[in-house]
């Protein structure tokens, strides 16, 4: 265990134990000196990781290949069923990128420090996230070759984007998110760049001295960089929650039976949050063994992010069943009987099984046992992930099958195995890039944990002198 | 007249704060206080009471940004929309403020993002080279730099505080 207790007096004279977040005498060279290593003497498992991500994402571009080829028909989609996994899987990847967000600028704003060890990661999850995201939208369209059709430049065809469409501010808001969370992550890694050029030689000097933009750790550079820094974070949050209400509004703005419910944007933006900590909880895990990252990512820290996403378990839970309320004590009895499908039709494994992983399995969370079993908590994080997996097909395949028309009631749908790749081949593409990251960038925060360290110890002798 | 800059490294940002303190209050009236710059591997947590008040101006290119994206963003869809006044609307307005509000929202953050970080290189005086300006790696792993730049008289008396507060090292360089 790395990390360190500390006894304190309680209010009622009893004493606490109480576990440190992180060391507070731990060196700063050694944070340097760790983190730095991580990039150099990864574990093998790293490689064992990076090695099948990479098999993965060779079956979804297999798969793509196959699809561009043969056409969309190979994917089984078909009238109504237009939008299957691929739309499914988008507005998941959409929602684990919220988890940066959350931990980079609500966390940092409200300076809750303990998310200082890994928030990076989190961002570097944020943008491969929305990159994933972006494939899908190409991969749904089926014919690549037109995809600048959806570009609004001026032209000969006078084919113009709609843009009452909640799908143009999908893109927008989108592309807004994406760009601007590369910035924030880079700009944020700029110090950390410093040291790593500081430390590197061969071709990763030169590398690092371009990245770093030649800090050096100035004043005037601290200033301005925490300025920036604070900015942006306050411009993120509202962004993060317009793109996953825009997404919501793909589904609520349209008349079909199951979408067109008010609380849809808040439900999705909960979800979003929810399958980011999840996630978080995940590579967290993946990281402290593969990097040796244990005195910085502590076990006092996984339970604050198991804390965390229980409370946002509830929040979805509670959204979740305003969404079933509304549905039930509404007008339309056309959503009704989709909603009722949903509980005892065909699809009825997949619902019960995400509302038992969505809203079940997070109590498991609450045993303090539980949140301190690093193997337990892989798996509930993966189960959650599931169930919020499961969320999005729920979403979006139930309506197709049972619309306004009879004629969609008979048209029950399961992907074909091209699909199933080609999300296959995401999760492949997404843990090979950020194994990639892992292992180029670091994916501690050195500066912000020395900081971190810095005003801890500041504090606990403050305190002392108090006593 | 010779003009040097001076780079004293510290063990802690106490000692680097006491050491600028002594310099501030030195009987050295050549010495400008906006020639005096930290360097250290996080934010000095009390720099503005060692070094003085000095403002930041990136929140000026935010509103700039803000500004400059909402309305090019406006701008750029109503004329995009502008080109449907020949097309059937069915009596809908060619230009819908609901819609292009949600759009004007995300430019308008797009362009506030974009314009910060381009303040900040600027404030901050990034992209910079490290070639000309004393520099030491140590800066960015556990000390703190404190470098003057000043003329001859004025270095060899800031070497005499770093030395009474206890420098680890110090390096200077000519600037002209």
């Amino acid at each position: 265990m790395s990390s360190v207790t500390v006894e304190s007096m309680g209010p009622a004279g009893v004493t606490e134990a109480k576990e440190k977040d992180i060391r507070e005498d731990i060196a700063w060279a050694q944070i340097n000196h760790d983190v730095l290593k991580s990039m150099e003497r990864p574990r093998l498992t790293f490689w064992a990781i990076f090695a099948g991500a990479f098999a993965m994402f060779l079956v979804g571009v297999g798969c793509e290949v196959y699809q561009y080829q043969r056409g969309m028909g190979v994917s089984g989609m078909n009238n109504p069923n237009a939008w299957g996994l691929y739309i499914a899987t988008f507005i998941f990847w959409i929602g684990m990128s919220h988890s940066g967000t959350l931990l980079s600028a609500i966390l940092h704003i409200i300076h809750a420090d303990w998310r200082k060890p890994i928030y990076r990661f989190a961002e570097a999850m944020t943008t491969f996230s929305l990159m994933t995201a972006g494939l899908f939208v190409i991969v749904h369209l089926g014919r690549l070759w037109q995809v600048y059709y959806a570009v609004p430049y001026p032209n000969e065809r006078w084919v113009w984007p709609n843009f009452q469409s909640p799908l143009l501010w999908d893109a927008t808001a989108i592309f807004t998110y994406l760009s601007s969370s590369i910035l924030f992550l880079y700009v944020g890694s700029i110090p950390d760049f410093a040291i790593c050029r500081d430390n590197a030689t061969g071709w990763r000097k030169g590398f690092y001295t371009t990245l770093s933009l030649g800090w050096m750790g100035t004043d005037r550079q601290w200033r301005n960089f925490r300025v920036a820094y604070l900015v942006i974070a306050c411009f993120l949050i509202p962004l993060a929650v317009s793109v996953h209400s825009i997404v919501a509004s793909d589904f609520a703005m349209s008349q079909q039976p199951g979408w067109h419910i008010t609380s849809f944007p808040p439900y999705f933006v909960a979800g979003a949050l929810y399958s980011g900590c999840a996630a978080i909880i995940t590579l967290f895990i993946m990281l402290r063994h593969v990097f040796r990252f244990e005195e910085y990512m502590t076990m006092p820290i996984l339970d604050k992010t198991a804390r965390l996403t229980f409370a946002i378990a509830m929040v979805w839970t509670y959204l979740n069943l305003i969404e079933y309320s509304s549905v039930w004590y509404g007008d339309s009895e056309v959503a009704k009987q989709t909603l009722l499908m949903r509980a005892t039709g065909p699809y009825s494994v997949y619902w019960w099984a995400m509302n038992f992983l969505g809203s079940v399995v997070p109590f498991t969370l609450i045993f303090k046992k539980v949140r301190a079993n690093l193997t337990a908590m892989m798996i509930i994080s993966l189960l959650l992930n599931l169930g919020m997996w499961l969320e999005r097909w729920m979403i979006v395949t139930p309506t197709f099958s049972h619309g306004f028309y009879p004629w969609t009631w008979d048209h029950v749908y399961f992907p074909t195995w091209v699909q199933w790749g080609i999300v296959f081949g995401s999760f492949g593409w997404f843990g090979m890039l950020f194994m990639l990251f892992c292992k180029l960038v670091p994916s501690v925060s050195m500066y912000e944990v020395k900081e971190m360290v810095y005003h801890r110890t500041l504090a606990t002798k403050h305190a002392k002198r108090e006593a | 007249m010779i003009i040097k800059r001076i780079l004293g490294l510290f063990d802690n940002f106490d000692q680097a704060s006491a050491a600028i303190h002594e310099v501030r209050h030195a009987n050295l009236p050549e010495l400008k206080m906006d020639e005096i710059t930290i360097k250290s591997p996080i934010e000095h947590p009390d720099v503005e009471e060692v070094l003085g008040e000095r403002k930041s101006s990136v929140r000026k290119y935010t509103l700039a940004g803000a500004l400059l994206g909402g309305g090019m963003g406006f701008l750029f869809i109503a004329a995009a929309q502008g080109n449907f006044f020949a097309q059937q609307k069915g009596g809908k307005p060619i230009i819908p403020l609901p819609p292009d509000f949600v759009l004007t929202y995300e430019l308008l953050i797009l362009g506030a993002v974009y314009v910060t970080i381009f303040g900040f290189l600027v404030c901050a005086g990034l992209p910079a080279r490290i070639k000309g300006e004393l520099y030491n790696a140590k800066v960015s792993e556990d000390q703190v730099g404190v470098m003057v730049k000043g003329n001859s008289h004025v270095v060899s008396e800031i070497r005499k505080i770093f030395e009474r507060h206890h420098v680890l090292s110090v390096q200077e360089e000519f600037v002209e």
